[in-house]
Protein backbone atom coordinates (compact mmCIF):
# COMPACT_ATOMS: atom_id res chain seq x y z
CA UNK A 1 0.00 0.00 0.00
CA UNK A 2 1.66 3.43 -1.12
CA UNK A 3 1.16 6.02 2.10
CA UNK A 4 0.29 9.20 1.27
CA UNK A 5 4.19 9.93 3.07
CA UNK A 6 5.65 7.46 0.99
CA UNK A 7 3.63 9.36 -2.43
CA UNK A 8 5.12 12.97 -0.31
CA UNK A 9 8.70 11.42 -0.84
CA UNK A 10 8.67 9.91 -4.28
CA UNK A 11 6.86 13.41 -5.35
CA UNK A 12 9.68 15.54 -3.77
CA UNK A 13 12.66 12.84 -4.66
CA UNK A 14 11.43 13.57 -8.55
CA UNK A 15 11.71 16.78 -7.77
CA UNK A 16 14.92 17.24 -5.99
CA UNK A 17 16.49 14.61 -8.79
CA UNK A 18 15.48 16.25 -11.86
CA UNK A 19 17.20 19.45 -11.07
CA UNK A 20 19.80 20.21 -13.94
CA UNK A 21 23.29 20.31 -12.66
CA UNK A 22 24.77 24.29 -12.63
CA UNK A 23 27.81 23.22 -14.44
CA UNK A 24 26.56 20.65 -17.05
CA UNK A 25 23.27 21.35 -17.50
CA UNK A 26 22.77 18.25 -19.23
CA UNK A 27 23.23 15.92 -16.81
CA UNK A 28 19.95 16.10 -13.61
CA UNK A 29 21.78 15.96 -10.19
CA UNK A 30 19.90 12.13 -9.94
CA UNK A 31 21.79 11.41 -13.50
CA UNK A 32 25.23 12.75 -11.67
CA UNK A 33 24.16 10.86 -8.84
CA UNK A 34 24.93 13.72 -5.47
CA UNK A 35 21.52 13.19 -4.52
CA UNK A 36 21.96 11.23 -1.94
CA UNK A 37 18.52 10.88 -0.16
CA UNK A 38 15.58 12.55 0.11
CA UNK A 39 12.88 12.22 2.88
CA UNK A 40 10.05 13.72 4.09
CA UNK A 41 9.51 14.00 8.08
CA UNK A 42 6.37 13.62 9.94
CA UNK A 43 5.96 17.67 10.35
CA UNK A 44 6.13 17.83 6.25
CA UNK A 45 9.69 19.03 5.94
CA UNK A 46 11.69 17.82 3.36
CA UNK A 47 15.69 16.97 4.43
CA UNK A 48 17.85 16.39 1.10
CA UNK A 49 21.39 15.38 1.47
CA UNK A 50 23.87 16.29 -1.52
CA UNK A 51 27.50 15.22 -1.47
CA UNK A 52 30.15 16.80 -3.76
CA UNK A 53 32.04 15.36 -6.46
CA UNK A 54 34.68 17.01 -5.25
CA UNK A 55 36.01 18.61 -1.71
CA UNK A 56 35.87 22.03 -3.20
CA UNK A 57 33.41 21.95 -6.06
CA UNK A 58 32.08 25.22 -6.15
CA UNK A 59 28.71 24.22 -7.44
CA UNK A 60 27.49 22.80 -4.55
CA UNK A 61 26.18 25.86 -3.32
CA UNK A 62 23.84 26.41 -6.42
CA UNK A 63 22.85 22.68 -6.79
CA UNK A 64 21.18 23.53 -3.09
CA UNK A 65 19.82 26.96 -3.56
CA UNK A 66 17.97 25.18 -6.83
CA UNK A 67 17.02 22.36 -5.18
CA UNK A 68 15.10 24.45 -2.50
CA UNK A 69 13.93 26.48 -5.12
CA UNK A 70 12.21 23.99 -6.98
CA UNK A 71 10.94 22.28 -3.96
CA UNK A 72 9.17 25.60 -3.17
CA UNK A 73 7.99 26.00 -6.78
CA UNK A 74 6.42 22.47 -5.94
CA UNK A 75 4.85 23.37 -3.01
CA UNK A 76 7.18 22.16 -0.39
CA UNK A 77 7.32 24.84 2.48
CA UNK A 78 10.41 23.69 4.78
CA UNK A 79 13.49 22.14 2.98
CA UNK A 80 16.90 21.22 4.57
CA UNK A 81 19.93 20.84 2.49
CA UNK A 82 22.59 18.98 3.68
CA UNK A 83 26.27 18.04 2.83
CA UNK A 84 27.48 14.31 3.15
CA UNK A 85 31.10 13.64 2.40
CA UNK A 86 30.94 9.49 3.25
CA UNK A 87 30.54 7.33 1.20
CA UNK A 88 32.52 9.75 -0.94
CA UNK A 89 31.14 10.17 -4.14
CA UNK A 90 32.39 8.15 -7.23
CA UNK A 91 32.01 8.72 -10.91
CA UNK A 92 30.57 5.48 -11.02
CA UNK A 93 27.43 6.70 -9.34
CA UNK A 94 26.50 8.81 -12.90
CA UNK A 95 23.91 6.99 -13.93
CA UNK A 96 23.25 5.27 -18.13
CA UNK A 97 20.82 8.19 -19.03
CA UNK A 98 23.60 10.31 -17.54
CA UNK A 99 26.69 8.99 -19.41
CA UNK A 100 24.61 8.99 -22.70
CA UNK A 101 23.74 12.85 -21.87
CA UNK A 102 27.65 13.57 -21.95
CA UNK A 103 28.28 11.75 -24.73
CA UNK A 104 25.76 13.59 -26.75
CA UNK A 105 26.89 16.61 -25.55
CA UNK A 106 30.57 16.23 -26.74
CA UNK A 107 31.91 15.20 -23.05
CA UNK A 108 33.34 11.35 -22.96
CA UNK A 109 31.94 9.55 -20.12
CA UNK A 110 33.92 8.09 -17.38
CA UNK A 111 35.17 4.71 -17.68
CA UNK A 112 35.51 2.66 -14.34
CA UNK A 113 36.81 4.36 -11.30
CA UNK A 114 40.38 3.18 -10.24
CA UNK A 115 39.65 0.33 -7.54
CA UNK A 116 40.46 1.43 -4.37
CA UNK A 117 41.82 -1.68 -1.84
CA UNK A 118 42.31 -0.48 1.75
CA UNK A 119 46.04 0.57 2.58
CA UNK A 120 48.68 2.40 0.52
CA UNK A 121 47.57 4.04 -2.92
CA UNK A 122 49.89 1.87 -5.53
CA UNK A 123 52.56 4.34 -7.01
CA UNK A 124 51.98 4.50 -10.93
CA UNK A 125 55.00 5.90 -12.80
CA UNK A 126 53.97 4.69 -16.07
CA UNK A 127 51.03 5.86 -18.40
CA UNK A 128 48.00 6.17 -16.32
CA UNK A 129 45.72 7.24 -18.78
CA UNK A 130 42.27 5.73 -19.76
CA UNK A 131 41.39 4.39 -22.58
CA UNK A 132 38.83 7.18 -24.33
CA UNK A 133 37.04 7.53 -27.26
CA UNK A 134 36.42 10.58 -29.15
CA UNK A 135 32.89 11.47 -28.33
CA UNK A 136 32.33 13.07 -31.57
CA UNK A 137 33.60 10.94 -34.27
CA UNK A 138 34.13 7.58 -32.35
CA UNK A 139 37.93 7.40 -32.68
CA UNK A 140 40.02 5.58 -29.81
CA UNK A 141 43.15 7.46 -31.53
CA UNK A 142 42.78 10.33 -28.50
CA UNK A 143 45.19 11.85 -26.48
CA UNK A 144 45.37 13.37 -23.16
CA UNK A 145 46.21 17.81 -23.09
CA UNK A 146 45.81 18.61 -19.76
CA UNK A 147 44.90 16.10 -16.63
CA UNK A 148 43.02 19.21 -15.20
CA UNK A 149 39.80 21.21 -17.17
CA UNK A 150 37.42 23.88 -16.95
CA UNK A 151 36.03 22.21 -13.87
CA UNK A 152 37.40 19.50 -11.18
CA UNK A 153 35.59 16.96 -12.72
CA UNK A 154 36.74 17.10 -16.06
CA UNK A 155 39.99 16.99 -18.41
CA UNK A 156 40.95 18.01 -21.23
CA UNK A 157 41.69 15.80 -24.22
CA UNK A 158 42.00 15.59 -28.62
CA UNK A 159 41.22 13.42 -30.98
CA UNK A 160 44.15 12.36 -32.85
CA UNK A 161 41.66 11.26 -35.88
CA UNK A 162 39.01 14.01 -36.37
CA UNK A 163 41.50 16.77 -34.46
CA UNK A 164 38.83 17.96 -32.35
CA UNK A 165 39.73 19.09 -28.77
CA UNK A 166 36.78 17.43 -26.39
CA UNK A 167 36.37 17.27 -22.77
CA UNK A 168 36.61 13.56 -20.59
CA UNK A 169 34.89 13.29 -17.12
CA UNK A 170 37.74 12.08 -14.83
CA UNK A 171 37.36 8.59 -13.06
CA UNK A 172 37.64 8.86 -9.45
CA UNK B 1 25.51 50.74 -16.60
CA UNK B 2 27.84 50.92 -13.85
CA UNK B 3 28.94 47.11 -13.80
CA UNK B 4 28.10 44.32 -15.68
CA UNK B 5 27.55 42.54 -13.00
CA UNK B 6 23.90 44.51 -12.79
CA UNK B 7 23.31 43.78 -15.71
CA UNK B 8 23.10 39.45 -15.43
CA UNK B 9 21.37 40.57 -12.02
CA UNK B 10 18.68 42.08 -13.67
CA UNK B 11 18.29 39.35 -16.64
CA UNK B 12 18.60 36.83 -13.49
CA UNK B 13 16.19 38.51 -11.10
CA UNK B 14 13.99 36.00 -10.58
CA UNK B 15 16.96 33.68 -9.78
CA UNK B 16 19.69 35.61 -8.37
CA UNK B 17 20.66 32.95 -5.65
CA UNK B 18 21.61 30.75 -8.82
CA UNK B 19 24.65 33.37 -9.55
CA UNK B 20 27.98 33.43 -7.44
CA UNK B 21 27.42 37.32 -6.81
CA UNK B 22 24.42 36.69 -4.81
CA UNK B 23 23.69 36.52 -1.43
CA UNK B 24 22.35 34.00 0.76
CA UNK B 25 24.07 31.14 0.23
CA UNK B 26 23.61 28.56 3.44
CA UNK B 27 25.64 25.34 2.58
CA UNK B 28 24.99 22.97 5.27
CA UNK B 29 28.27 22.31 6.92
CA UNK B 30 28.73 18.10 6.38
CA UNK B 31 27.97 17.62 9.53
CA UNK B 32 30.82 19.21 11.54
CA UNK B 33 28.86 19.49 14.84
CA UNK B 34 28.82 15.23 15.29
CA UNK B 35 29.05 14.35 18.75
CA UNK B 36 33.37 14.09 19.92
CA UNK B 37 34.23 10.57 19.96
CA UNK B 38 34.19 9.01 23.79
CA UNK B 39 36.99 10.32 26.04
CA UNK B 40 38.71 12.10 23.24
CA UNK B 41 39.82 16.24 24.63
CA UNK B 42 37.84 18.78 22.45
CA UNK B 43 40.38 21.16 22.84
CA UNK B 44 43.24 18.00 21.35
CA UNK B 45 41.02 16.89 18.19
CA UNK B 46 40.44 21.07 17.11
CA UNK B 47 44.14 21.12 17.58
CA UNK B 48 44.60 18.36 15.23
CA UNK B 49 41.97 19.67 12.80
CA UNK B 50 43.69 23.16 12.53
CA UNK B 51 46.85 21.76 11.61
CA UNK B 52 45.48 19.74 8.68
CA UNK B 53 43.58 22.36 7.94
CA UNK B 54 46.09 24.74 8.12
CA UNK B 55 48.52 22.57 6.21
CA UNK B 56 45.82 22.59 3.30
CA UNK B 57 45.15 25.97 2.98
CA UNK B 58 47.92 27.43 3.14
CA UNK B 59 49.27 25.04 0.60
CA UNK B 60 46.41 26.08 -1.72
CA UNK B 61 47.44 29.79 -1.17
CA UNK B 62 50.98 28.87 -2.25
CA UNK B 63 49.11 26.98 -5.50
CA UNK B 64 47.14 29.51 -6.65
CA UNK B 65 50.35 31.87 -6.17
CA UNK B 66 51.21 30.01 -9.81
CA UNK B 67 47.76 31.82 -11.55
CA UNK B 68 49.23 33.92 -14.64
CA UNK B 69 52.90 32.89 -13.55
CA UNK B 70 53.08 29.48 -14.80
CA UNK B 71 54.44 27.99 -17.85
CA UNK B 72 51.88 27.14 -19.60
CA UNK B 73 48.31 28.23 -19.30
CA UNK B 74 47.27 24.68 -18.59
CA UNK B 75 49.61 24.08 -15.41
CA UNK B 76 47.70 26.99 -13.95
CA UNK B 77 44.58 25.28 -14.57
CA UNK B 78 45.90 21.80 -12.87
CA UNK B 79 47.21 23.80 -9.53
CA UNK B 80 44.01 26.07 -9.40
CA UNK B 81 42.29 22.79 -9.66
CA UNK B 82 44.16 21.24 -6.72
CA UNK B 83 44.31 24.24 -4.69
CA UNK B 84 40.53 23.96 -5.23
CA UNK B 85 40.32 20.42 -3.95
CA UNK B 86 42.20 21.29 -1.11
CA UNK B 87 40.62 24.18 0.32
CA UNK B 88 37.47 21.73 -0.03
CA UNK B 89 39.07 19.67 2.59
CA UNK B 90 40.38 22.29 4.80
CA UNK B 91 36.71 23.84 4.79
CA UNK B 92 35.13 21.10 7.25
CA UNK B 93 38.62 20.86 9.42
CA UNK B 94 38.27 24.46 10.16
CA UNK B 95 34.75 24.31 11.00
CA UNK B 96 35.24 21.22 12.97
CA UNK B 97 38.11 23.14 14.94
CA UNK B 98 35.50 25.63 15.58
CA UNK B 99 32.91 23.64 17.05
CA UNK B 100 35.43 21.29 19.03
CA UNK B 101 37.00 23.58 20.83
CA UNK B 102 33.87 25.63 21.98
CA UNK B 103 34.53 28.93 20.68
CA UNK B 104 31.84 28.68 17.92
CA UNK B 105 34.31 30.43 15.10
CA UNK B 106 33.37 29.48 11.57
CA UNK B 107 35.93 28.31 9.13
CA UNK B 108 35.97 32.24 7.68
CA UNK B 109 37.27 33.26 11.20
CA UNK B 110 39.78 30.72 11.21
CA UNK B 111 41.26 31.41 7.95
CA UNK B 112 40.83 35.05 7.82
CA UNK B 113 41.05 36.19 11.31
CA UNK B 114 44.07 34.07 13.12
CA UNK B 115 47.36 34.90 12.63
CA UNK B 116 50.81 33.42 11.43
CA UNK B 117 51.58 31.98 15.57
CA UNK B 118 48.25 30.83 15.47
CA UNK B 119 48.80 28.43 12.53
CA UNK B 120 50.02 24.70 13.35
CA UNK B 121 50.75 23.61 9.33
CA UNK B 122 54.25 22.61 8.79
CA UNK B 123 57.00 24.53 7.38
CA UNK B 124 57.26 22.38 4.18
CA UNK B 125 53.75 24.59 2.97
CA UNK B 126 54.59 28.18 3.83
CA UNK B 127 58.37 27.89 2.09
CA UNK B 128 58.29 29.96 -1.23
CA UNK B 129 57.25 28.65 -4.45
CA UNK B 130 60.51 28.97 -6.47
CA UNK B 131 60.72 28.09 -9.66
CA UNK B 132 58.39 25.28 -11.30
CA UNK B 133 60.28 22.59 -10.75
CA UNK B 134 60.91 23.07 -6.70
CA UNK B 135 57.32 23.40 -6.85
CA UNK B 136 56.90 20.32 -8.48
CA UNK B 137 59.19 19.04 -5.81
CA UNK B 138 57.17 20.47 -2.99
CA UNK B 139 53.99 19.14 -4.09
CA UNK B 140 54.99 15.32 -4.73
CA UNK B 141 56.29 15.46 -1.31
CA UNK B 142 53.11 17.12 0.11
CA UNK B 143 50.16 15.14 -1.95
CA UNK B 144 52.99 12.03 -1.04
CA UNK B 145 52.52 12.14 2.66
CA UNK B 146 49.21 13.29 2.74
CA UNK B 147 47.93 10.94 0.76
CA UNK B 148 49.48 8.57 3.56
CA UNK B 149 47.83 10.31 6.22
CA UNK B 150 44.67 10.56 4.72
CA UNK B 151 43.93 6.57 4.00
CA UNK B 152 44.92 6.08 7.24
CA UNK B 153 42.51 8.51 8.73
CA UNK B 154 39.66 7.16 6.33
CA UNK B 155 39.51 5.08 9.48
CA UNK B 156 39.41 7.58 12.15
CA UNK B 157 37.10 7.00 15.16
CA UNK B 158 36.26 10.87 14.59
CA UNK B 159 33.45 11.03 12.27
CA UNK B 160 34.40 14.11 10.24
CA UNK B 161 38.18 13.30 9.93
CA UNK B 162 36.82 9.62 8.46
CA UNK B 163 34.91 11.71 6.13
CA UNK B 164 37.12 14.17 4.98
CA UNK B 165 40.08 11.87 4.65
CA UNK B 166 37.89 8.96 2.65
CA UNK B 167 37.38 11.84 0.33
CA UNK B 168 40.24 13.87 -0.15
CA UNK B 169 42.57 10.41 -0.45
CA UNK B 170 41.22 9.93 -3.86
CA UNK B 171 41.75 13.82 -4.76
CA UNK B 172 45.24 13.56 -3.43
CA UNK B 173 46.02 10.65 -5.78
CA UNK B 174 45.44 12.53 -8.53
CA UNK B 175 47.83 15.44 -7.04
CA UNK B 176 50.39 12.68 -6.48
CA UNK B 177 50.03 11.42 -10.16
CA UNK B 178 50.46 14.69 -11.70
CA UNK B 179 53.44 15.52 -9.78
CA UNK B 180 54.96 12.58 -10.16
CA UNK B 181 54.56 13.24 -14.12
CA UNK B 182 56.14 16.30 -13.95
CA UNK B 183 59.03 15.22 -11.97
CA UNK B 184 59.47 12.36 -14.36
CA UNK B 185 59.33 14.91 -17.06
CA UNK B 186 61.96 17.59 -15.43
CA UNK B 187 64.26 15.20 -13.81
CA UNK B 188 64.52 13.03 -16.98
CA UNK B 189 64.62 15.97 -19.47
CA UNK B 190 67.21 18.20 -20.42
CA UNK B 191 70.38 18.80 -18.96
CA UNK B 192 69.28 21.94 -17.88
CA UNK B 193 65.79 20.03 -16.46
CA UNK B 194 67.43 17.69 -14.79
CA UNK B 195 69.42 20.47 -12.93
CA UNK B 196 66.57 22.76 -11.91
CA UNK B 197 64.70 19.32 -10.61
CA UNK B 198 67.36 18.35 -8.67
CA UNK B 199 67.84 21.80 -7.33
CA UNK B 200 64.41 21.98 -6.31
CA UNK B 201 64.30 18.59 -4.86
CA UNK B 202 67.24 19.91 -2.62
CA UNK B 203 65.30 22.38 -1.94
CA UNK B 204 62.69 20.67 -0.16
CA UNK B 205 64.58 17.94 1.16
CA UNK B 206 65.39 19.75 4.59
CA UNK B 207 61.80 20.35 5.41
CA UNK B 208 61.00 16.41 5.18
CA UNK B 209 61.63 16.09 8.79
CA UNK B 210 58.83 17.48 10.12
CA UNK B 211 56.41 15.66 8.46
CA UNK B 212 57.09 12.18 10.70
CA UNK B 213 57.51 14.41 13.52
CA UNK B 214 54.60 13.29 16.20
CA UNK B 215 53.44 16.43 18.13
CA UNK B 216 51.97 15.93 21.69
CA UNK B 217 48.61 16.28 20.41
CA UNK B 218 49.06 13.41 17.44
CA UNK B 219 50.24 11.18 19.92
CA UNK B 220 47.39 11.39 22.18
CA UNK B 221 44.68 10.87 19.59
CA UNK B 222 46.21 8.35 17.59
CA UNK B 223 46.19 6.49 20.59
CA UNK B 224 42.54 7.38 21.14
CA UNK B 225 42.22 6.05 17.59
CA UNK B 226 41.22 9.21 16.33
CA UNK B 227 44.63 10.49 14.48
CA UNK B 228 47.39 9.17 12.87
CA UNK B 229 50.46 8.82 14.21
CA UNK B 230 52.70 10.99 11.18
CA UNK B 231 56.20 8.48 12.23
CA UNK B 232 53.93 5.80 10.96
CA UNK B 233 54.18 7.26 7.47
CA UNK B 234 57.63 7.40 7.07
CA UNK B 235 58.49 4.93 5.31
CA UNK B 236 55.67 4.33 2.99
CA UNK B 237 56.01 8.76 2.07
CA UNK B 238 59.98 8.31 1.96
CA UNK B 239 59.62 4.69 -0.10
CA UNK B 240 57.45 6.05 -2.39
CA UNK B 241 59.67 9.63 -3.00
CA UNK B 242 62.72 7.00 -3.54
CA UNK B 243 61.08 5.42 -6.34
CA UNK B 244 59.98 8.86 -8.24
CA UNK B 245 63.35 10.03 -7.66
CA UNK B 246 65.05 7.20 -9.10
CA UNK B 247 62.58 6.89 -12.56
CA UNK B 248 63.33 10.17 -13.00
CA UNK B 249 66.88 9.89 -12.84
CA UNK B 250 67.32 12.12 -9.87
CA UNK B 251 69.79 11.74 -7.14
CA UNK B 252 68.25 11.13 -3.66
CA UNK B 253 69.29 13.45 -0.90
CA UNK B 254 70.90 11.13 1.63
CA UNK B 255 68.97 11.49 4.82
CA UNK B 256 65.63 12.60 5.86
CA UNK B 257 66.89 15.58 8.44
CA UNK B 258 65.82 15.90 12.25
CA UNK B 259 63.09 18.02 13.05
CA UNK B 260 63.27 21.50 14.48
CA UNK B 261 60.26 22.79 16.40
CA UNK B 262 58.14 24.57 14.00
CA UNK B 263 54.91 24.72 12.37
CA UNK B 264 52.86 22.31 14.56
CA UNK B 265 54.09 24.73 17.69
CA UNK B 266 53.06 27.48 15.58
CA UNK B 267 56.91 28.75 14.98
CA UNK B 268 56.95 29.98 11.68
CA UNK B 269 59.45 30.49 9.11
CA UNK B 270 59.17 34.23 8.03
CA UNK B 271 57.77 33.53 5.07
CA UNK B 272 54.10 33.16 6.60
CA UNK B 273 53.22 36.04 7.90
CA UNK B 274 52.91 37.64 3.92
CA UNK B 275 51.07 34.62 2.42
CA UNK B 276 48.55 35.65 5.28
CA UNK B 277 48.79 39.17 4.50
CA UNK B 278 47.82 38.51 1.04
CA UNK B 279 45.08 35.31 2.21
CA UNK B 280 43.16 37.51 4.27
CA UNK B 281 43.56 41.00 3.89
CA UNK B 282 39.80 41.48 2.13
CA UNK B 283 38.44 39.98 4.74
CA UNK B 284 39.81 41.85 7.28
CA UNK B 285 39.39 44.69 5.04
CA UNK B 286 35.44 44.27 5.03
CA UNK B 287 34.87 42.04 7.87
CA UNK B 288 31.11 42.38 7.67
CA UNK B 289 31.27 41.40 4.08
CA UNK B 290 29.43 38.05 2.95
CA UNK B 291 29.94 35.78 -0.05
Amino acid sequence: MVTGADAAERRARAVAGSVPDPELPMLTLADLGVLRGVEVTADGTVRVSLTPTYSGCPALAEMGADVRRRLAEAGYGRVEVRTVLSPAWSSDWITERGRRALADHGVSPPGPAPARAPGPVPLVLGPTRPAVRCPRCGSADTEELSRFGATSCRALWRCRACREPFEHFKEI
Amino acid sequence: MDSPYEGLADEHADTEDRWAFGTGFAEARPGVDAALPAGVDGADLALYCRMLGDDALVMAQRLIQWCTAAPELEEEVALANIALDLIGQARPLLARAGRADGTGRDEDALAYHRDASEFRNVRLVEAPNGDFARSTARLLVFATWRLAVFTRLAGSADPVLAAVAEKGAKELAYHRDYAVQWTLRLGDGTRHSHERMTEGVAAVWPLLGELFAPHAVETRLAAAGVAVDPADTREETVGVLARVLEAATLDRPDEVPPPAPGGRDGVHSGELAPLLAELQAVAREHPEATW
